[in-house]
Formats: structure tokens, sequence, C-alpha cells
């Protein structure tokens, strides 16, 4: 049973068709890519999966169960997290305690977990650690670079404990090798068990990190497969270059 | 500090406060410090919704009014000690300021200050209509003189209000210290990356007002004993919609220092004001204040002095 299941998911903005009749699933542990021109309804599909958005057919199954009805905040709690294209921390709050936010609302209301403040500490200081910004922790996140901002942004996802990671173009505006240092961190997150979608404009970032990639055009699903079999498509190839 | 320690120390300075005021035995005093210490809670209360999580409720007079009718209303039916009037009145208008979440917390901005607004426009039209409480001739409280332990009537409002701010400044400060105070700046900060974090925005949102209401209510509760004659126009008063926001924002919205600061400085000011020059030059002196505060220091007092240890510690 996969652990992310989309089925025949269509989301409108009065007139214009976002998603028409998706269906998308994610098995557990695995790394998948979504990619499509700009306006081709990735996002879209993020916030239908994550409940920002209510899509108005079809119906999003995650972890065995229906998710349909569920805020935000309560997919965040069956393990669904996500980072935003734009970096949206909390900016009065130090880099810390974006992590703590969490850890506090999420990992703590999950049945039989309650975490000490000391634990609370400790997690934030290992997540911290795992995106090299275990120094930056006191400090406010307007005090971080562009590259920083992307860590803590995963960081913070990282810190619901989540199952599934839906990362919305987490490369956007980087260098090459900052590129490179967000793929190695999301592989690192993905061997600790957590399956990753990455939606990206970044070809090679998607391509060094997919297992399978998965293309919308137009809000419709025209490519799922392996990436260099996916890559070599001609609708795909039609879509990425023109006729 | 733990709250543990914070309180007594709160209630220490209190007590100070009182004893110093007593030494100088001039019962102005008490009448300009209960008013002062009156904004102490507004403000607080206020800041609760508008500084923590960002909401800005310019209905602070409706529920300040609430509390002060829910005291007309049960001195008429049954009267009893100012105490448990406070408790109803702080009732009251928590359960108002739920219901006003319920209704209004989908909006956002300045549709939801429109809509606090509104809502005091709403309450003030029923109280003038309602007779049982005054209506618009407004209602006479005969309040004692003097009453057993602490002597002059005005003193023992001094000190329930002092009470009151305590307790506001003590609550402010324990939500700002709690899993609660994380919640409501993450809301204040981004309310769909609050979602995405699991905080159950709409359920802190309730919190929120409901808390805000019942001390605004709370404030207003011994007012129809401080002014002996309470009449829709000023328990509805613009001045009391305008200082709950301008005392937080010139002192500083992101802690419970702020509002306290602001408003000492703010209603001492007015108080000042009005014994030297008039009182209708008050509202003047805290709108120019609120100008060249929004201009020289948008984040208050309090945010002056944080970027200025940021700075440093950079």
């Amino acid at each position: 049973m996969p652990l992310l299941e989309v089925s025949a998911l269509s989301k409108r903005f009065g007139g214009f068709v976002a998603l028409d009749g998706i269906d998308f699933a994610v098995a557990a542990g695995e790394r998948v890519g979504l990619i499509g021109p700009n306006g081709s309804g990735k996002s879209t599909l993020v916030n239908c999966v994550c409940g920002t958005l209510a899509n108005e057919t079809g119906t999003v199954h995650f972890d065995g169960a229906a998710i349909d009805g569920l805020t935000t905040h309560e997919r965040t709690r069956r393990g669904i997290a996500r980072s935003f294209q734009l970096p949206r921390p909390f900016v009065t709050l130090t880099v810390a305690d974006n992590l703590r936010v969490p850890l506090l609302y999420t990992v703590n209301a999950r049945a039989g977990q309650t975490l000490t403040p000391a634990e609370v500490d400790a997690r934030c200081a290992e997540l911290l650690a795992l995106v090299g910004l275990a120094d930056k922790a006191t400090r406010l996140p307007r005090d971080l670079t562009q590259v920083e901002m992307r860590k803590l942004e995963l960081a913070r996802a990282m810190a619901a404990d989540p199952k599934l990671l839906m990362a919305d173009e987490s490369m956007a505006g980087l260098s090459h090798s900052e590129v490179d240092d967000i793929v190695g961190l999301l592989v690192r997150l993905n061997e600790r068990g957590i399956t990753i979608v990455l939606i990206e404009h970044i070809m090679r970032a998607v391509m060094q990190f997919s297992q399978r990639l998965v293309v919308l055009v137009s809000g419709k699903k025209i490519a799922d497969g392996k990436p260099d079999a996916v890559i070599r498509d001609p609708e795909v190839e039609r879509a990425y270059i023109g006729q | 500090m733990r709250t543990r320690v914070f309180l007594p120390i709160l209630i220490a300075a209190a007590a100070l406060v009182f004893l110093g005021a007593r030494l100088i035995s001039n019962d102005y005093v008490f009448f300009a410090g209960y008013t002062v210490l009156q904004f102490v809670v507004l403000a607080t209360a206020w800041n609760i919704l508008g500084g923590y999580t960002g909401y800005v409720n310019f209905g602070s007079a409706a529920f300040f009014a609430l509390g002060a009718y829910s005291t007309v209303f049960l001195h008429k039916l049954y009267p009893m000690p100012i105490p448990i009037l406070i408790v109803v009145g702080g009732v009251v208008s928590g359960i108002v300021g739920l219901g006003m979440g319920y209704l209004t917390l989908r909006l956002r901005g300045a549709f939801f200050a429109i809509a606090t607004l509104a809502l005091a426009v709403v309450l003030q039209t029923l109280v003038v209509n309602w007779d049982y409480v005054g209506g618009s001739r407004g209602a006479y409280i005969i309040r004692p003189n003097e009453v057993a332990l602490i002597g002059p009537y005005i003193q023992y409002l001094f000190v329930l209000m002092l009470a009151l701010a305590v307790i506001a400044l003590t609550t402010a400060r324990g939500i700002e210290r709690s899993q609660l105070g994380y919640g409501f700046a993450t809301i204040r900060d981004d309310e769909l990356a609050a979602e995405a974090c699991g905080v159950p925005t709409l359920r802190l949102k309730l919190v929120a007002t409901t808390l805000s209401g019942a001390l605004m209510g709370m404030a207003g509760a011994p007012f129809p004993y401080y002014i002996g004659y309470l009449q829709p126009s000023s328990a509805f008063g613009l001045e009391y919609a305008v200082n709950s926001i301008a005392m937080p924002m010139i002192g500083g919205t992101t802690s419970w220092v702020g509002p306290l600061i602001g408003a000492i400085l703010l209603g001492s000011l007015q108080q000042y004001v009005t014994v030297t020059i008039s009182s209708s030059v008050n509202v003047l002196v805290v709108g120019a204040l609120l100008i060249l505060f929004v201009i020289i220091a948008p984040n208050g007092i309090v945010g002056l002095v944080q970027a200025r240890l940021h700075a440093r510690r950079k």
C-alpha cells in the first residue's frame, strides 16, 4: 500500500483548471521528483496534499486513511511536512525556537509522545547540527543567508518528525554548490527513513535526487517513471522544449 | 525567572505601590492611579490578541463596557461584592470574545479590525436601548464612602485594580514563556507556516480572543463604582479603544513589559495633561505620541532596546 495516494484530484481557480484528475502515488521510503513548467499545478498539488487548499474532486489517502477533511495542522500531525517555495520562517523567533514549534505542536501532540523540555532542546540541537546551523541557534532568521534559510525551512519540516516531506522548490535561487549541499541534505534525510517528494525546476538536482519522476503539464500528469526514461519521453520534451 | 518567583515579586511591587500612594495621603493619587492601572490591564489584555497573535482589535471599549454593564445589571438585580462582579464581568466578556472569535477570525488584517469595531457599535446600540441598565440616560451606582480594613472606597478600588494588573501581567508573562506563547508568535509571524508546523491556529486565536476579552471585561467591572454614574458614551468611550492600542504600540507589543511601560507612560502623561492643561487634550497627546513612535520606533520602546542589544551582540 502506498504511503500517499492521490486519486482523480481536481482543483480550479475560477475558470482556470489547476489540477485535472491527477492520480499520483508515493511508496514509503521513496524519493520522487515532481516537475513541470510554471503553472503546471505542482504547488497546487502540494497545497492540496498538505491541506492548504481544498480539492474539489478526488481523494487524498495518507498512511492508509482518507485525509480530505483534515486541516493542515492535523495532516502535519499525521506525518505530512512541507517546506515552502519562498522560505517562511517565524521571523520573531530564534532559529532554535523555529524548530521548537513543530516539536511542541506536532510531536508532543501525537498519542504517547511527550518530549520533556530537555528532550526538545536536544532534538533542536540535533536537527540544527544535521543541517549545519548549530552555530546559528540563537540568531533570528533575518541574520541567515539564503541557503541557510532554506536549510532552516527543511530542518523545521523535519522537526515535525514526518513520514513524508514535500519539499517545494527548496533550491530556487541557490548557487551550484549550494544546490549540491541541499541535495546532499535531502538524501541524508531520506536515509533516515523519510519519504520525500521534491518539487523542483533545477533538473540537475532533480536527476541527482529522484528515484522516480512525475511530470505535470497544465494540471495533468503526462509522465511517471524512471528519471532517465521520463526525460526522453517525447511528450515531456514537447512540454519543456516545444514542438 | 519562573512564574512562582515572578508572581511574589510582582505582588511585593504592587504592595509597595499601594503603600507609597498611602504615604502621599492624597485621594487624587488613588483616582489617577486607578486610571493608569486600568490602562495597564486594558493594554495588557489588548496585547494578548493584538501583540502576541497580530490581530488588531478596535473593539476594546466594547469588552470594557460589557464588564461595566454586567456590574450595573447585577447591582440592580442583586448587589454583590466587587470581586465577584469582576469575575462575572470577565466571564461575560470572555464568552463574547469567544463568540466574536468564531464569527470573525477567518478575517485578517483590516477586515478583522473593522469587524471588532462593528461589534462595539452593535453592543453600544443594544445598551443604549436597554432600559434596565439605564439605556441612554445612564445608571447611578451609589458606593459606600468607606470599606473595612482599607478605609476610603477609592483606595479599595485602587487595590482591586492593582490586583487585576498583577493578574493580567502574570497571565501575559506566563503565556509568553509557554507553548501557547510560541503558538501565538507563529500566528503573528506566518499563519500558513504555523499550520504547517502543526499549530492549531483557529483554536489558539479563540483562546486569545477569550482571554483578551475576559481581562478587558474584568477591568471594566469596577468602573461603575469608580465613576458613580455610567452612561454608554463613557463606557464605550473612544479613549479606551485608542489607548488600548496606543499603549502597547508605544511600549512594544512582543513582550508583557511593553504594554506596562506604555500604559504607565501614556496614562501618567494623560493624567498630568488633564490636570494642567485640559482633559480634551488627552487624545491629542496619544495621537501625537503614536505618530512619533510609528516613525522613530515602530516596535515600541521594548523593540528599540531589543534592536540595540541585538546590534551589540552581532
